[in-house]
Protein backbone atom coordinates (compact mmCIF):
# COMPACT_ATOMS: atom_id res chain seq x y z
CA UNK A 1 0.00 0.00 0.00
CA UNK A 2 2.77 2.40 0.90
CA UNK A 3 5.05 1.27 -1.86
CA UNK A 4 2.96 3.17 -4.37
CA UNK A 5 4.62 6.42 -3.32
CA UNK A 6 7.81 7.05 -5.23
CA UNK A 7 10.02 9.97 -4.38
CA UNK A 8 13.08 9.39 -6.46
CA UNK A 9 11.31 9.16 -9.81
CA UNK A 10 14.23 8.17 -11.99
CA UNK A 11 13.23 6.64 -15.30
CA UNK A 12 15.82 4.16 -16.53
CA UNK A 13 16.85 4.66 -20.13
CA UNK A 14 20.03 5.15 -22.11
CA UNK A 15 19.59 8.45 -23.89
CA UNK A 16 21.82 11.44 -24.61
CA UNK A 17 20.09 13.35 -21.82
CA UNK A 18 20.63 10.50 -19.37
CA UNK A 19 24.33 10.34 -20.20
CA UNK A 20 24.90 14.04 -19.71
CA UNK A 21 26.92 15.11 -16.71
CA UNK A 22 24.55 15.90 -13.81
CA UNK A 23 26.15 19.34 -13.46
CA UNK A 24 25.13 20.17 -17.03
CA UNK A 25 21.58 19.11 -16.30
CA UNK A 26 21.37 21.15 -13.10
CA UNK A 27 22.78 24.24 -14.82
CA UNK A 28 20.50 23.70 -17.81
CA UNK A 29 17.45 23.40 -15.59
CA UNK A 30 18.36 26.62 -13.80
CA UNK A 31 18.99 28.40 -17.09
CA UNK A 32 15.67 27.16 -18.38
CA UNK A 33 13.81 28.35 -15.29
CA UNK A 34 15.49 31.77 -15.47
CA UNK A 35 14.64 32.01 -19.17
CA UNK A 36 10.98 31.42 -18.29
CA UNK A 37 11.04 34.52 -16.12
CA UNK A 38 12.88 36.66 -18.65
CA UNK A 39 10.40 35.87 -21.38
CA UNK A 40 7.51 38.29 -21.65
CA UNK A 41 5.90 37.30 -24.94
CA UNK A 42 4.42 34.25 -26.58
CA UNK A 43 7.18 33.87 -29.17
CA UNK A 44 9.58 33.38 -26.24
CA UNK A 45 7.36 30.71 -24.76
CA UNK A 46 7.18 29.05 -28.13
CA UNK A 47 10.97 28.82 -28.23
CA UNK A 48 11.09 27.55 -24.64
CA UNK A 49 8.39 25.00 -25.43
CA UNK A 50 10.23 23.78 -28.51
CA UNK A 51 13.47 23.51 -26.58
CA UNK A 52 11.70 21.49 -23.89
CA UNK A 53 9.94 19.27 -26.42
CA UNK A 54 13.23 18.45 -28.14
CA UNK A 55 14.83 17.62 -24.79
CA UNK A 56 11.93 15.35 -23.83
CA UNK A 57 12.13 13.66 -27.19
CA UNK A 58 15.86 13.10 -26.80
CA UNK A 59 15.45 11.76 -23.26
CA UNK A 60 13.27 8.84 -24.41
CA UNK A 61 11.10 9.30 -21.32
CA UNK A 62 7.46 8.57 -22.21
CA UNK A 63 5.50 11.86 -21.95
CA UNK A 64 2.97 10.34 -19.54
CA UNK A 65 5.76 10.03 -16.94
CA UNK A 66 6.55 13.69 -17.34
CA UNK A 67 2.96 14.81 -17.06
CA UNK A 68 2.37 12.62 -14.03
CA UNK A 69 4.20 15.29 -11.99
CA UNK A 70 1.59 17.75 -13.18
CA UNK A 71 -1.11 16.12 -11.08
CA UNK A 72 0.47 17.31 -7.86
CA UNK A 73 0.48 20.96 -8.94
CA UNK A 74 -2.89 20.87 -10.61
CA UNK A 75 -4.65 22.84 -7.86
CA UNK A 76 -1.84 25.34 -7.56
CA UNK A 77 -2.08 25.85 -11.30
CA UNK A 78 -5.84 26.37 -11.23
CA UNK A 79 -5.67 28.77 -8.27
CA UNK A 80 -2.88 30.83 -9.87
CA UNK A 81 -4.73 31.08 -13.12
CA UNK A 82 -8.07 31.99 -11.51
CA UNK A 83 -6.49 34.71 -9.37
CA UNK A 84 -4.65 36.22 -12.30
CA UNK A 85 -7.74 36.02 -14.43
CA UNK A 86 -9.97 37.93 -12.02
CA UNK A 87 -7.66 40.18 -10.10
CA UNK A 88 -5.70 41.88 -12.86
CA UNK A 89 -6.68 45.48 -13.47
CA UNK A 90 -7.05 46.68 -17.05
CA UNK A 91 -9.42 46.85 -19.93
CA UNK A 92 -12.57 44.88 -18.94
CA UNK A 93 -13.95 42.36 -21.39
CA UNK A 94 -16.50 40.58 -19.32
CA UNK A 95 -18.14 41.70 -16.05
CA UNK A 96 -20.09 39.50 -13.72
CA UNK A 97 -21.38 40.88 -10.38
CA UNK A 98 -18.19 42.06 -8.63
CA UNK A 99 -15.84 40.11 -10.84
CA UNK A 100 -14.43 41.26 -14.08
CA UNK A 101 -12.18 39.63 -16.57
CA UNK A 102 -9.76 41.91 -18.31
CA UNK A 103 -7.70 41.51 -21.44
CA UNK A 104 -4.53 41.82 -19.38
CA UNK A 105 -5.94 39.22 -16.97
CA UNK A 106 -6.38 36.63 -19.68
CA UNK A 107 -2.90 37.26 -20.99
CA UNK A 108 -1.32 37.08 -17.55
CA UNK A 109 -3.25 33.95 -16.58
CA UNK A 110 -2.18 32.19 -19.75
CA UNK A 111 1.44 33.23 -19.23
CA UNK A 112 1.42 32.12 -15.61
CA UNK A 113 -0.12 28.81 -16.58
CA UNK A 114 2.44 28.14 -19.29
CA UNK A 115 5.26 29.27 -17.03
CA UNK A 116 4.23 26.89 -14.23
CA UNK A 117 3.70 23.94 -16.56
CA UNK A 118 7.09 24.49 -18.23
CA UNK A 119 8.78 24.94 -14.87
CA UNK A 120 7.49 21.64 -13.51
CA UNK A 121 8.07 19.79 -16.77
CA UNK A 122 11.63 21.08 -16.99
CA UNK A 123 12.55 20.09 -13.47
CA UNK A 124 10.76 16.73 -13.76
CA UNK A 125 12.84 16.04 -16.83
CA UNK A 126 15.96 16.56 -14.76
CA UNK A 127 14.88 14.25 -11.92
CA UNK A 128 13.56 11.66 -14.38
CA UNK A 129 16.85 11.42 -16.22
CA UNK A 130 19.30 11.70 -13.32
CA UNK A 131 19.68 9.21 -10.49
CA UNK A 132 19.36 10.80 -7.05
CA UNK A 133 22.97 9.91 -6.34
CA UNK A 134 24.20 11.60 -9.48
CA UNK A 135 22.12 14.61 -8.64
CA UNK A 136 23.71 15.04 -5.22
CA UNK A 137 27.15 14.45 -6.73
CA UNK A 138 26.47 17.18 -9.25
CA UNK A 139 25.22 19.55 -6.58
CA UNK A 140 28.25 18.89 -4.43
CA UNK A 141 30.56 19.70 -7.29
CA UNK A 142 28.63 22.83 -8.31
CA UNK A 143 28.48 24.11 -4.74
CA UNK A 144 32.18 23.34 -4.29
CA UNK A 145 33.26 27.00 -4.27
CA UNK A 146 31.11 27.55 -1.16
CA UNK A 147 33.61 25.44 0.79
CA UNK A 148 35.81 28.52 0.80
CA UNK A 149 33.27 30.26 2.99
CA UNK A 150 33.08 27.22 5.28
CA UNK A 151 29.82 25.78 4.05
CA UNK A 152 30.05 22.00 4.68
CA UNK A 153 29.13 21.14 1.10
CA UNK A 154 30.40 17.57 1.18
CA UNK A 155 28.60 16.80 4.43
CA UNK A 156 25.34 18.24 3.13
CA UNK A 157 25.47 16.23 -0.06
CA UNK A 158 26.45 13.09 1.85
CA UNK A 159 23.45 13.55 4.12
CA UNK A 160 21.23 14.10 1.12
CA UNK A 161 22.35 10.93 -0.62
CA UNK A 162 22.01 8.89 2.57
CA UNK A 163 18.52 10.27 3.13
CA UNK A 164 17.55 9.39 -0.43
CA UNK A 165 19.04 5.93 -0.06
CA UNK A 166 16.99 5.28 3.06
CA UNK A 167 13.60 6.31 1.74
CA UNK A 168 12.74 2.95 0.17
CA UNK A 169 14.11 1.06 3.19
CA UNK A 170 11.99 3.04 5.61
CA UNK A 171 8.98 2.63 3.33
CA UNK A 172 9.35 -1.10 3.45
CA UNK A 173 9.85 -1.00 7.20
CA UNK A 174 6.68 1.07 7.64
CA UNK A 175 4.74 -1.44 5.60
CA UNK A 176 6.06 -4.30 7.71
CA UNK A 177 5.40 -2.68 11.09
CA UNK A 178 1.97 -1.59 9.96
CA UNK A 179 1.10 -5.16 9.05
CA UNK A 180 2.54 -6.50 12.29
CA UNK A 181 0.43 -4.10 14.34
CA UNK A 182 -2.62 -4.83 12.22
CA UNK A 183 -2.08 -8.50 13.06
CA UNK A 184 -2.42 -7.43 16.69
CA UNK A 185 -5.69 -5.67 15.95
CA UNK A 186 -4.42 -2.14 15.34
CA UNK A 187 -6.62 0.00 13.14
CA UNK A 188 -5.04 2.70 10.97
CA UNK A 189 -7.95 3.43 8.71
CA UNK A 190 -11.00 4.40 10.75
CA UNK A 191 -11.92 6.69 13.66
CA UNK A 192 -11.76 10.41 14.28
CA UNK A 193 -8.65 12.42 13.41
CA UNK A 194 -7.49 12.48 17.03
CA UNK A 195 -7.97 8.74 17.37
CA UNK A 196 -6.16 8.11 14.14
CA UNK A 197 -3.24 10.21 15.30
CA UNK A 198 -3.18 8.23 18.55
CA UNK A 199 -3.30 4.99 16.64
CA UNK A 200 -0.13 5.98 14.82
CA UNK A 201 1.95 5.68 18.01
CA UNK A 202 2.41 1.91 17.64
CA UNK A 203 3.68 2.57 14.12
CA UNK A 204 5.86 5.61 14.73
CA UNK A 205 7.70 4.44 17.84
CA UNK A 206 9.08 1.26 16.26
CA UNK A 207 9.81 3.17 13.06
CA UNK A 208 11.85 5.81 14.86
CA UNK A 209 13.69 3.18 16.84
CA UNK A 210 14.57 1.31 13.69
CA UNK A 211 15.66 4.53 11.96
CA UNK A 212 17.98 5.33 14.86
CA UNK A 213 19.31 1.79 14.90
CA UNK A 214 20.02 1.93 11.19
CA UNK A 215 21.66 5.34 11.50
CA UNK A 216 23.83 4.01 14.28
CA UNK A 217 24.84 0.92 12.30
CA UNK A 218 25.62 2.99 9.24
CA UNK A 219 27.71 5.44 11.23
CA UNK A 220 29.64 2.52 12.69
CA UNK A 221 30.15 0.96 9.27
CA UNK A 222 31.40 4.26 7.84
CA UNK A 223 33.72 4.74 10.78
CA UNK A 224 35.04 1.20 10.30
CA UNK A 225 35.95 2.12 6.74
CA UNK A 226 37.77 5.20 7.94
CA UNK A 227 35.31 7.77 6.66
CA UNK A 228 36.37 11.17 7.92
CA UNK A 229 34.54 13.70 5.79
CA UNK A 230 35.22 15.11 2.38
CA UNK A 231 38.82 16.29 2.86
CA UNK A 232 41.02 14.49 0.35
CA UNK A 233 38.31 11.97 -0.49
CA UNK A 234 38.28 10.60 -4.03
CA UNK A 235 35.31 9.24 -5.88
CA UNK A 236 34.76 5.89 -7.52
CA UNK A 237 33.01 7.60 -10.42
CA UNK A 238 34.38 11.13 -10.58
CA UNK A 239 32.44 13.62 -12.63
CA UNK A 240 34.41 14.41 -15.76
CA UNK A 241 33.13 16.64 -18.55
CA UNK A 242 33.02 14.98 -21.94
CA UNK A 243 32.61 16.44 -25.40
CA UNK A 244 28.81 16.12 -25.31
CA UNK A 245 28.72 18.10 -22.07
CA UNK A 246 30.50 21.05 -23.67
CA UNK A 247 28.14 20.84 -26.60
CA UNK A 248 25.23 20.87 -24.17
CA UNK A 249 26.61 23.96 -22.45
CA UNK A 250 26.92 25.63 -25.85
CA UNK A 251 23.32 24.74 -26.65
CA UNK A 252 22.17 26.24 -23.35
CA UNK A 253 24.07 29.48 -24.02
CA UNK A 254 22.66 29.66 -27.54
CA UNK A 255 19.18 29.07 -26.18
CA UNK A 256 19.56 31.87 -23.62
CA UNK A 257 20.91 34.26 -26.22
CA UNK A 258 18.05 33.42 -28.55
CA UNK A 259 15.46 34.03 -25.83
CA UNK A 260 16.98 37.38 -24.83
CA UNK A 261 17.48 38.53 -28.41
CA UNK A 262 13.94 37.61 -29.41
CA UNK A 263 12.63 39.58 -26.45
CA UNK A 264 14.69 42.62 -27.47
CA UNK A 265 13.81 42.53 -31.14
CA UNK A 266 10.10 42.33 -30.56
CA UNK A 267 9.95 44.92 -27.80
CA UNK A 268 12.21 47.62 -29.07
CA UNK B 1 -12.17 -25.20 12.97
CA UNK B 2 -9.77 -25.21 10.08
CA UNK B 3 -8.24 -23.20 7.32
CA UNK B 4 -8.83 -24.08 3.70
CA UNK B 5 -6.83 -22.42 0.96
CA UNK B 6 -8.52 -22.89 -2.38
CA UNK B 7 -6.73 -22.19 -5.68
CA UNK B 8 -5.05 -19.07 -4.38
CA UNK B 9 -2.93 -16.99 -6.75
CA UNK B 10 -1.17 -13.81 -5.84
CA UNK B 11 0.61 -11.43 -8.18
CA UNK B 12 2.94 -8.81 -6.77
CA UNK B 13 2.68 -5.26 -8.10
CA UNK B 14 -0.12 -6.18 -10.45
CA UNK B 15 -0.69 -3.79 -13.36
CA UNK B 16 2.90 -2.58 -13.36
CA UNK B 17 5.96 -3.57 -15.34
CA UNK B 18 7.31 -5.26 -12.19
CA UNK B 19 4.39 -7.72 -11.90
CA UNK B 20 5.47 -11.23 -10.99
CA UNK B 21 3.56 -14.12 -9.45
CA UNK B 22 4.32 -14.78 -5.78
CA UNK B 23 1.82 -17.59 -5.27
CA UNK B 24 0.61 -19.98 -7.96
CA UNK B 25 -2.45 -22.13 -7.42
CA UNK B 26 -2.04 -22.91 -3.74
CA UNK B 27 -4.39 -25.54 -2.29
CA UNK B 28 -4.08 -26.47 1.36
CA UNK B 29 -6.15 -27.83 4.19
CA UNK B 30 -5.05 -27.07 7.68
CA UNK B 31 -7.09 -28.98 10.25
CA UNK B 32 -7.31 -28.00 13.89
CA UNK B 33 -4.49 -28.87 16.24
CA UNK B 34 -1.78 -29.69 13.72
CA UNK B 35 1.81 -28.58 14.09
CA UNK B 36 2.97 -27.64 10.63
CA UNK B 37 6.35 -26.62 9.31
CA UNK B 38 6.24 -24.31 6.29
CA UNK B 39 9.59 -24.46 4.56
CA UNK B 40 10.95 -22.67 1.57
CA UNK B 41 13.95 -20.84 0.23
CA UNK B 42 13.98 -17.03 0.45
CA UNK B 43 11.47 -15.69 -2.06
CA UNK B 44 9.53 -18.94 -2.33
CA UNK B 45 6.33 -17.21 -1.26
CA UNK B 46 6.02 -18.56 2.29
CA UNK B 47 5.76 -15.15 3.96
CA UNK B 48 3.24 -14.04 1.36
CA UNK B 49 1.18 -17.15 1.97
CA UNK B 50 0.92 -16.70 5.72
CA UNK B 51 -0.14 -13.07 5.34
CA UNK B 52 -3.08 -14.35 3.30
CA UNK B 53 -4.18 -16.56 6.16
CA UNK B 54 -5.15 -13.67 8.43
CA UNK B 55 -6.35 -11.36 5.72
CA UNK B 56 -3.42 -8.93 5.56
CA UNK B 57 -3.07 -9.64 1.86
CA UNK B 58 -5.96 -10.33 -0.42
CA UNK B 59 -5.39 -13.04 -3.03
CA UNK B 60 -5.47 -11.99 -6.67
CA UNK B 61 -7.73 -14.97 -7.27
CA UNK B 62 -8.98 -17.90 -5.20
CA UNK B 63 -10.48 -18.11 -1.72
CA UNK B 64 -9.39 -18.67 1.83
CA UNK B 65 -11.87 -20.15 4.26
CA UNK B 66 -11.59 -19.98 8.01
CA UNK B 67 -14.17 -22.06 9.87
CA UNK B 68 -16.08 -22.46 6.63
CA UNK B 69 -16.34 -18.73 5.98
CA UNK B 70 -14.67 -16.90 3.12
CA UNK B 71 -12.44 -14.34 4.86
CA UNK B 72 -12.37 -11.97 1.90
CA UNK B 73 -16.13 -11.74 1.61
CA UNK B 74 -17.27 -8.14 2.16
CA UNK B 75 -18.52 -7.71 5.71
CA UNK B 76 -16.32 -10.44 7.18
CA UNK B 77 -14.82 -9.13 10.42
CA UNK B 78 -11.08 -9.19 9.83
CA UNK B 79 -10.30 -7.82 13.27
CA UNK B 80 -11.84 -10.90 14.88
CA UNK B 81 -10.07 -13.10 12.34
CA UNK B 82 -6.71 -11.57 13.24
CA UNK B 83 -7.23 -12.32 16.91
CA UNK B 84 -8.08 -15.93 16.08
CA UNK B 85 -5.31 -16.44 13.55
CA UNK B 86 -2.37 -14.92 15.41
CA UNK B 87 0.59 -14.00 13.23
CA UNK B 88 4.04 -13.38 14.70
CA UNK B 89 6.14 -11.63 12.09
CA UNK B 90 9.81 -12.08 11.44
CA UNK B 91 11.88 -10.15 13.98
CA UNK B 92 8.73 -9.42 16.01
CA UNK B 93 10.75 -7.49 18.59
CA UNK B 94 10.91 -4.63 16.08
CA UNK B 95 7.22 -3.94 16.61
CA UNK B 96 7.44 -3.35 20.38
CA UNK B 97 6.54 0.23 21.22
CA UNK B 98 5.20 0.61 24.75
CA UNK B 99 7.06 1.92 27.78
CA UNK B 100 6.99 -1.44 29.53
CA UNK B 101 6.62 -5.07 28.48
CA UNK B 102 3.31 -5.62 30.24
CA UNK B 103 1.63 -2.71 28.47
CA UNK B 104 2.95 -3.89 25.15
CA UNK B 105 1.42 -7.33 25.59
CA UNK B 106 -1.87 -5.63 26.54
CA UNK B 107 -2.03 -3.97 23.10
CA UNK B 108 -3.55 -6.95 21.29
CA UNK B 109 -6.32 -7.84 23.76
CA UNK B 110 -7.05 -4.12 24.27
CA UNK B 111 -7.70 -3.77 20.55
CA UNK B 112 -10.18 -6.62 20.83
CA UNK B 113 -12.27 -4.36 23.07
CA UNK B 114 -12.06 -6.57 26.15
CA UNK B 115 -12.61 -5.15 29.67
CA UNK B 116 -9.46 -3.94 31.43
CA UNK B 117 -9.31 -6.80 33.92
CA UNK B 118 -9.57 -9.41 31.21
CA UNK B 119 -6.87 -7.61 29.18
CA UNK B 120 -4.47 -7.61 32.09
CA UNK B 121 -5.23 -11.19 33.03
CA UNK B 122 -4.54 -12.29 29.48
CA UNK B 123 -1.32 -10.29 29.30
CA UNK B 124 -0.16 -11.82 32.57
CA UNK B 125 -1.02 -15.37 31.46
CA UNK B 126 0.64 -14.88 28.08
CA UNK B 127 3.86 -13.55 29.61
CA UNK B 128 3.87 -16.52 32.00
CA UNK B 129 3.26 -18.91 29.11
CA UNK B 130 6.36 -17.71 27.31
CA UNK B 131 8.37 -18.12 30.50
CA UNK B 132 8.94 -14.43 31.13
CA UNK B 133 10.16 -13.53 34.60
CA UNK B 134 7.91 -11.35 36.80
CA UNK B 135 10.74 -8.99 37.65
CA UNK B 136 11.01 -7.80 34.04
CA UNK B 137 7.29 -7.13 33.57
CA UNK B 138 7.59 -3.38 34.07
CA UNK B 139 10.91 -2.89 32.36
CA UNK B 140 11.22 -1.12 29.05
CA UNK B 141 11.23 -3.76 26.31
CA UNK B 142 14.21 -2.02 24.76
CA UNK B 143 16.46 -2.90 27.68
CA UNK B 144 16.00 -6.64 27.22
CA UNK B 145 18.12 -9.17 25.35
CA UNK B 146 17.10 -10.30 21.86
CA UNK B 147 15.65 -13.59 23.05
CA UNK B 148 13.64 -11.93 25.83
CA UNK B 149 12.28 -9.26 23.48
CA UNK B 150 11.14 -11.98 21.15
CA UNK B 151 9.32 -13.72 24.00
CA UNK B 152 7.49 -10.50 24.81
CA UNK B 153 6.51 -10.10 21.16
CA UNK B 154 5.22 -13.66 20.96
CA UNK B 155 3.29 -13.10 24.21
CA UNK B 156 1.75 -10.03 22.56
CA UNK B 157 0.11 -12.31 20.00
CA UNK B 158 -0.65 -15.13 22.45
CA UNK B 159 -2.56 -12.72 24.68
CA UNK B 160 -5.26 -12.57 22.03
CA UNK B 161 -5.79 -16.33 22.64
CA UNK B 162 -5.51 -17.31 18.98
CA UNK B 163 -6.76 -20.66 17.76
CA UNK B 164 -4.09 -20.73 15.09
CA UNK B 165 -0.60 -19.41 15.77
CA UNK B 166 1.62 -18.61 12.81
CA UNK B 167 5.27 -17.76 13.41
CA UNK B 168 7.48 -16.40 10.63
CA UNK B 169 11.07 -17.51 11.25
CA UNK B 170 10.82 -17.18 15.01
CA UNK B 171 14.44 -18.26 15.49
CA UNK B 172 16.07 -15.90 12.99
CA UNK B 173 19.02 -14.05 14.46
CA UNK B 174 19.08 -15.91 17.78
CA UNK B 175 22.02 -17.82 19.21
CA UNK B 176 21.81 -21.66 19.38
CA UNK B 177 20.45 -21.67 22.91
CA UNK B 178 17.91 -18.97 22.10
CA UNK B 179 16.78 -20.97 19.08
CA UNK B 180 16.30 -24.11 21.07
CA UNK B 181 14.44 -22.24 23.82
CA UNK B 182 12.01 -20.62 21.42
CA UNK B 183 11.37 -23.85 19.51
CA UNK B 184 10.77 -25.77 22.71
CA UNK B 185 8.46 -23.00 23.89
CA UNK B 186 6.41 -23.20 20.71
CA UNK B 187 6.25 -26.97 20.90
CA UNK B 188 5.07 -26.71 24.54
CA UNK B 189 2.40 -24.19 23.60
CA UNK B 190 1.15 -26.54 20.94
CA UNK B 191 1.05 -29.48 23.32
CA UNK B 192 -0.56 -27.66 26.24
CA UNK B 193 -2.97 -25.30 24.55
CA UNK B 194 -3.91 -27.59 21.66
CA UNK B 195 -3.70 -24.77 19.15
CA UNK B 196 -2.77 -25.13 15.52
CA UNK B 197 0.78 -23.96 14.94
CA UNK B 198 2.35 -23.05 11.62
CA UNK B 199 6.08 -22.59 11.90
CA UNK B 200 7.74 -20.87 8.96
CA UNK B 201 11.41 -21.53 8.49
CA UNK B 202 14.03 -22.13 5.86
CA UNK B 203 15.82 -24.62 8.02
CA UNK B 204 14.69 -28.23 8.05
CA UNK B 205 16.82 -28.80 11.09
CA UNK B 206 14.66 -26.38 13.07
CA UNK B 207 11.38 -28.07 12.35
CA UNK B 208 12.28 -31.74 11.91
CA UNK B 209 12.11 -32.53 15.62
CA UNK B 210 8.76 -30.95 16.29
CA UNK B 211 6.26 -30.88 13.47
CA UNK B 212 3.68 -33.44 12.27
CA UNK B 213 3.58 -32.17 8.74
CA UNK B 214 5.87 -30.24 6.43
CA UNK B 215 4.75 -28.04 3.57
CA UNK B 216 7.59 -27.20 1.20
CA UNK B 217 7.19 -24.12 -0.97
CA UNK B 218 9.21 -23.57 -4.11
CA UNK B 219 8.87 -20.62 -6.52
CA UNK B 220 5.34 -19.84 -5.39
CA UNK B 221 4.06 -23.41 -5.53
CA UNK B 222 3.60 -26.14 -2.96
CA UNK B 223 6.31 -28.67 -3.77
CA UNK B 224 5.68 -31.20 -1.01
CA UNK B 225 3.03 -31.55 1.64
CA UNK B 226 3.58 -34.63 3.79
CA UNK B 227 4.88 -35.86 7.16
CA UNK B 228 8.59 -35.12 7.74
CA UNK B 229 9.81 -38.64 6.98
CA UNK B 230 8.23 -38.62 3.54
CA UNK B 231 9.44 -35.13 2.73
CA UNK B 232 13.03 -35.89 3.73
CA UNK B 233 13.03 -38.98 1.53
CA UNK B 234 13.08 -36.47 -1.34
CA UNK B 235 16.30 -34.96 -0.09
CA UNK B 236 17.81 -34.78 -3.57
CA UNK B 237 14.91 -32.69 -4.86
CA UNK B 238 15.07 -30.51 -1.75
CA UNK B 239 18.67 -29.69 -2.60
CA UNK B 240 17.60 -28.51 -6.02
CA UNK B 241 15.28 -26.05 -4.26
CA UNK B 242 18.28 -24.78 -2.33
CA UNK B 243 16.98 -26.46 0.80
CA UNK B 244 18.59 -29.29 2.66
CA UNK B 245 17.33 -32.25 4.62
CA UNK B 246 18.50 -32.50 8.24
CA UNK B 247 22.04 -33.72 8.67
CA UNK B 248 20.66 -36.88 10.26
CA UNK B 249 19.11 -37.82 6.91
CA UNK B 250 22.45 -37.45 5.12
CA UNK B 251 24.24 -39.42 7.80
CA UNK B 252 21.77 -42.30 7.62
CA UNK B 253 21.77 -42.32 3.81
CA UNK B 254 25.57 -42.55 3.78
CA UNK B 255 25.56 -45.31 6.37
CA UNK B 256 23.02 -47.26 4.34
CA UNK B 257 25.10 -46.73 1.20
CA UNK B 258 28.16 -48.06 3.05
CA UNK B 259 26.30 -51.28 3.72
CA UNK B 260 24.96 -50.77 7.21
CA UNK B 261 21.47 -51.96 7.92
CA UNK B 262 19.86 -48.71 9.10
CA UNK B 263 16.46 -47.12 8.62
CA UNK B 264 17.06 -44.06 6.42
CA UNK B 265 13.72 -42.44 7.23
CA UNK B 266 14.59 -41.36 10.78
CA UNK B 267 14.52 -37.63 11.30
CA UNK B 268 15.52 -36.85 14.85
CA UNK B 269 18.88 -37.20 16.50
CA UNK B 270 17.48 -39.53 19.15
CA UNK B 271 16.05 -41.97 16.59
CA UNK B 272 19.26 -41.86 14.59
CA UNK B 273 21.30 -42.72 17.68
CA UNK B 274 19.16 -45.81 18.31
CA UNK B 275 19.41 -46.94 14.70
CA UNK B 276 23.18 -46.57 14.62
CA UNK B 277 23.65 -48.41 17.91
CA UNK B 278 21.39 -51.17 16.65
CA UNK B 279 23.36 -51.45 13.41
CA UNK B 280 26.71 -51.55 15.21
CA UNK B 281 25.41 -54.02 17.78
CA UNK B 282 24.74 -56.43 14.96
CA UNK B 283 28.14 -55.97 13.37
Amino acid sequence: MLRDITLGQYYRADSVIHRLDPRVKIVATFAFIISLFIVKNFIGYLIAGLFLAVCIRLSQVPPRFIFRGMKTIFFLLIITMVFNLFLTAGEPIFTFWKFQITKEGIKLAAMMGIRLVFLITGSSLMTLTTTPNNLTDGLESLLGPLKKVRVPVHEISMMMSIALRFIPILMEETDKIMKAQMARGADFESGSIINRAKNLVPLLVPLFISAFRRANDLAMAMEARCYRGGEGRTKMKPLIYKKRDFIAYLVIVLYLVLIVVMGRILFR
Amino acid sequence: MSIIVNHVNYIYEEDTAMAHPALIDINLQIPEGQFIGLIGHTGSGKSTLIQHLNGLIKPTSGEIFYNNQDINEPGYNKKVLRSQVGLVFQYPEHQLFETDCFKDVCFGPKNMGLPKKEVELRAYTALKQVGFEDEYFYQSPFDLSGGQKRRVAIAGVLAMKPEVLILDEPTAGLDPKGREDILRLISDLHAKMRITVILVSHSMEDVADYVDRIIVMNKGRVAFDAPPKEVFAHYRELEEMELAAPQVTYCMQDLAAAGFDVDTSVTTLEEAKKEILKAFGKC
